[in-house]
């Protein structure tokens, strides 16, 4: 399982060469989050619409391993903007993947863009 | 400008440093300091928390920064290898040569390795610094399942043994004592300990002599002067400590018989212009191998430099109390009186792990000391009876066993503490310090109260009553103690919950906009969602993001992400057709089954996808939402009742499962379950529920704010012998209180205590109308009963929120990652590994 983990690496928006083209805009719920599959892996994107701004991160929760985050809680942490898993409300870093509560790793961020109202996940491979 | 030398840069060395640049003088010295190890002063206390994280970083005291800030100058891997007294300089293992005006020792101590055969064997570790952790773990993980012991059962010693545990070895532990902790516990104590560690799978060996280390290169296992070997892959050795006075014996300072170096009582060693401090000093010819002696020590060194005339304490408290292993121990006073001397009162619970033993002077009047195990809340409160001879209350044996009937607690309250109590000892603050820091200085929380004072910052166990010192102190201020439900929102839901209602605030942005600051997060949200849904009872569907994710998905999440299934049952009853209903779609979509706690049938496994499928079939057959993933009505347990049994009073299953439909659906701070018993033998247990109903003789007992779970409360009784529609009447209201006026997350009975006056008050508010506000209430409750719908059924035949129950947005594929197991002719999720 520990491998699923190498799937994900963090992508930064210079990084970026495939701009997948995930769902439209209204498929993804006001101020939470839905999970898009991209070849064999899965992602977390949130429509932080307070914000309006978009995020992307992995699906995978590196607490216990499990396909959950998209489905986690979203919010802020000061000012830094998070996601809490459901499982154990293990809360990340949305901008730098970071666990806010506990020594886990990291979870990695895709960037995201709006076209047309169709959401965009970016990723260098 | 003059010259102190400090050698040595652990915990105390590292205190000298924090003490004195915080003086207004310490600009007029150069501080320059020498540590051995490779590493700046780190927390040894706390030492066994790097096996748990294996992060040295978080045990730093300060880093380097702070070393350069202050303008200290600091060498670490520099062993001091020589003073010279008469030319007051020092030179260093690299040769290197410093002059002194005052020189501090601070050279703590060494574990000390008792001279048996074989010591020196492989595999045979020491317990002090890092590096010895490291050492120990790296050999560790080449024994995988291997067996390890601690030699010494001290308080340092099952630490260790924790450690070994959590390295994934099998522990045991040797003492040469009879008794485990033998300076802080009595025999009896030792015991309890004893089987809670056996518990927990670490094996005690008491009144074995070591004679000799086996194996052949490397350690193999340990033989006794008596009984068999001892089977071993590592030992870590923890049997005392041994000063580092070597330095100090080579320039001719005055040493102790058995080492230590000799202080007086300004910390000043046989030469007026040397100090020696922590657990090097020997002073009143003890050695002290705890944090708040070095760091009182460190002070007075710090003051007497200045020309302060601080001295040091006549009598050391050996106080100590921790968390080992999961118990609470602590030890305070004298622990070990003799009946001569005191008069001792002890409490045991075998069954629950509990030895509780204080000691009061044979007048009755002081609290000379004491021991507890198990569990040690009251510790704080009992060291200061003790260090301030406090009077004690008439029956003193309420100090262990609580007060039994009428209010408050034996213990008293804190600001009934002397000012100059000392309340953190590893710190020195006293209750006047704290107190003060409030009143005089405006400091409002916790958090400035201990930056301000240290107070809390050491051990942290004075913690509770220092909290506690702080918001009593406000409240003497005439302030009240603000209780916000998270950054977001400076209210605490009962505040929340008007604002709503009486601004009618329609969802959650609007009320963080109107009230709140930020963009929420995962306490706000749920805690408001539950305020909508009591305010104008709407389901979770409405505002599905800010749901706790069990209510945004209308089901329970398990272990792999999937979820798990519960119709509501009311009271119980279930016809056979329903039970082959529940049948025949746990078959078909393949979920595991049990009957849960509450009397009904939980149905696990279930994929996000699958969710509405299995509810279409469940409402088509006539269930509806058990709301088992939500804080709310859970069930209303029932026995069988007059209709069935030849004892019954009354129908107890008639009327749970009219109070059930009553209540289904309502949103509450936290869950609510009920329970109906059709006579006093009380099958249905409603006496450990939130609300419960017993038939007696000329009507229903009603019972309120009980529960099982991780605290077993037994329900109050609200009214005695009223008729069904009475019963109900308080139930609404007990209920419809509660809602509105409990913070978020707390059971009723967690509530009822907190309630200033209790369950007289609670009476008074429901059966007397006390506060006038019991039509509105019985209103309220009336609406809710009168406009509940069935979420799932919703759920179901909206479209837009049936579309939320897709893995994918993009894809209908599921997850293919979800995996399961079979077990006993079911399945199961794959383990977490």
């Amino acid at each position: 399982m520990i491998s699923e983990l190498n799937t994900y690496e963090a992508t930064k928006l210079e990084e970026v060469t495939i701009w997948f083209k995930a769902a439209e805009v209204s498929k993804f719920p006001k101020n939470g989050g839905a999970c898009v599959k991209y070849k064999d892996k899965q992602i977390a994107v949130f429509n932080f619409t307070r914000r309006r701004v978009w995020y992307a991160c992995q699906n995978l929760c590196p607490h216990k391993m499990e396909m959950v985050l998209s489905r986690g809680m979203i919010g802020v942490d000061g000012d830094d903007p998070k996601v809490a898993c459901p499982l154990h409300k293990k809360t990340f870093s949305l901008k730098t993947g970071m666990n806010l509560n506990g020594d886990l790793n990291s979870i990695a961020t895709y960037p995201v863009k709006i076209e047309k109202n169709f959401v965009y996940i970016g990723f260098s491979e | 400008m003059k010259t102190i030398l400090v050698i040595g840069n652990g915990m105390v060395g590292y205190k000298f440093c924090e003490k004195f640049v915080a003086q207004e003088k310490y600009k007029d010295f150069k501080l320059i300091v020498f540590g051995e190890e490779p590493r700046v002063a780190y927390d040894r206390v706390h030492l066994s928390e790097f096996f748990e994280n294996g992060d040295a970083d978080k045990l730093t005291l300060a880093p380097r920064t702070w070393y350069e800030q202050k303008g200290i100058e600091l060498h670490t891997n520099e062993r001091v290898v020589a003073i010279q007294r008469n030319t007051k300089v020092i030179t260093t293992r690299s040769g290197r040569v410093y002059s002194y005006d005052y020189l501090i020792l601070a050279t703590g101590s060494t574990p000390f390795v008792p001279p048996i055969k074989g010591v020196h064997k492989q595999g045979v570790f020491v317990y002090r610094t890092i590096e010895d952790l490291e050492n120990t773990m790296q050999y560790a993980s080449n024994i995988p399942n291997g067996k390890a012991a601690v030699l010494g059962g001290g308080l340092l010693g099952l630490e260790a043994a924790k450690a070994i545990k959590d390295m994934g070895l099998e522990p045991h532990v040797v003492e040469f004592a009879p008794r485990l902790m033998p300076r802080q516990l009595d025999e009896e104590g030792s015991k309890v300990l004893e089987t809670k560690m056996s518990d927990m799978g670490i094996s005690v060996h008491l009144n074995k002599a070591t004679q000799q280390i086996l194996g052949n290169g490397s350690i193999q296992g340990m033989a006794f002067s008596e009984g068999d070997p001892l089977e071993l892959d590592m030992l870590i050795i923890s049997a005392g400590i041994r000063p580092r006075d070597e330095l100090a014996k080579a320039c001719g300072l005055g040493l102790g018989e058995r080492g230590g170096i000799v202080v007086d009582n300004t910390m000043r060693t046989s030469d007026p212009n040397i100090f020696a401090i922590g657990e090097v000093a020997l002073y009143n010819q003890m050695i002290y191998g705890l944090v708040a002696p070095g760091y009182e020590m460190a002070q007075v060194a710090v003051d007497q430099i200045l020309g302060k005339e601080t001295l040091m304490s006549e009598s050391i408290d050996m106080s100590t109390k921790l968390k080992l292993i999961g118990v609470d121990v602590a030890s305070f006073g004298n622990p070990f009186t003799t009946e001569e001397e005191a008069h001792a009162i002890v409490f045991e619970n075998k069954l629950q792990g509990l030895y509780k033993r204080i000691n009061i002077s044979k007048d009755g009047k002081k609290l000379l000391g004491g021991i507890l195990v198990g569990d040690a809340s009251d510790y704080n409160m009992l060291l200061q009876l003790q260090q301030n001879e406090m009077a004690l209350p008439e029956n003193p044996e309420d100090l262990i066993l609580g007060a039994r009937g009428g209010e408050g607690t034996a213990m008293g309250n804190v600001m009934d503490l002397p000012d100059d109590a000392v309340v953190c000892s590893c710190e020195s603050v006293t209750k006047g310090g704290i107190c003060c820091s409030v009143l005089q200085e405006g400091h409002e929380t916790l958090k400035s109260v201990a930056e301000a004072t240290k107070a809390t910052t050491g051990c942290g166990g004075c913690k509770p009553m220092v909290s506690d010192l702080v918001t009593e102190s406000l409240k003497s201020l005439g302030k009240t103690v603000k209780v916000r439900i998270c950054e977001h929102f400076d209210f605490s839901r009962q505040e929340l919950y008007d604002i709503v209602k009486m601004r009618d605030i329609q969802d959650y942005d609007e009320l963080l906009n109107t009230v709140g600051h930020g963009d929420g997060c995962e306490i706000c949200k749920p805690a408001v969602a539950a305020i909508f849904a009591s305010v104008y009872n709407e389901t979770a569907n409405r505002q599905e993001t800010i749901q706790d994710s069990n209510d945004r998905y209308l089901a329970n999440i398990q272990r792999n992400g999937t979820y798990s299934v519960v119709p509501r049952v009311p009271g119980g009853e279930i016809t056979p057709q329903q039970l082959m209903a529940l049948g025949r779609i746990g078959m078909k979509y393949d979920l595991y089954t049990k009957i849960t706690g509450g009397q009904r049938i939980d149905m696990f496994g279930a994929q996000l996808h699958e969710l509405p499928l299995i509810w279409e079939e469940l409402i088509k057959e006539g269930f509806e939402s058990g709301h088992a993933y939500g804080k709310a009505l859970r069930t209303v347990k029932s026995c069988v009742g007059s209709t069935w049994c030849r004892y019954g009073m009354d129908e107890s299953v008639s009327f749970a499962i009219e109070i059930e439909n009553r209540y289904k659906g309502i949103r509450s701070p936290h869950k609510m379950k009920g329970g109906v018993s059709g006579c006093i033998r009380e099958c249905a247990e409603a006496r450990c529920k939130d609300f419960g109903f017993i038939a007696v003789e000329g009507g229903w007992n009603v019972y309120v704010c009980g529960n099982g779970g991780a605290n077993p409360k037994h329900a109050e009784l609200l009214a005695e012998k009223v008729d069904k529609e009475t019963a109900v009447r308080y139930v609404d209201r007990f209920l419809m209180f509660y809602i509105k006026t409990a913070p978020p997350l707390t059971r009723t009975a967690a509530w009822l205590e907190k309630l200033e006056g209790g369950i007289t008050y609670l009476k008074n508010v429901v059966i007397h109308d006390s506060l006038n506000i019991a039509e509105e209430l019985d209103a309220e409750m009336q609406s809710y009963a009168d406009t509940y719908k069935c979420e799932w059924k919703e759920a179901v035949e909206t479209p837009a929120i049936r579309a939320r129950y897709s893995h994918f947005v993009n894809s209908d594929e599921k997850d293919d990652t979800i995996e399961f197991v079979p077990m006993r002719g079911q399945k199961m999720p794959k383990a977490w590994t």
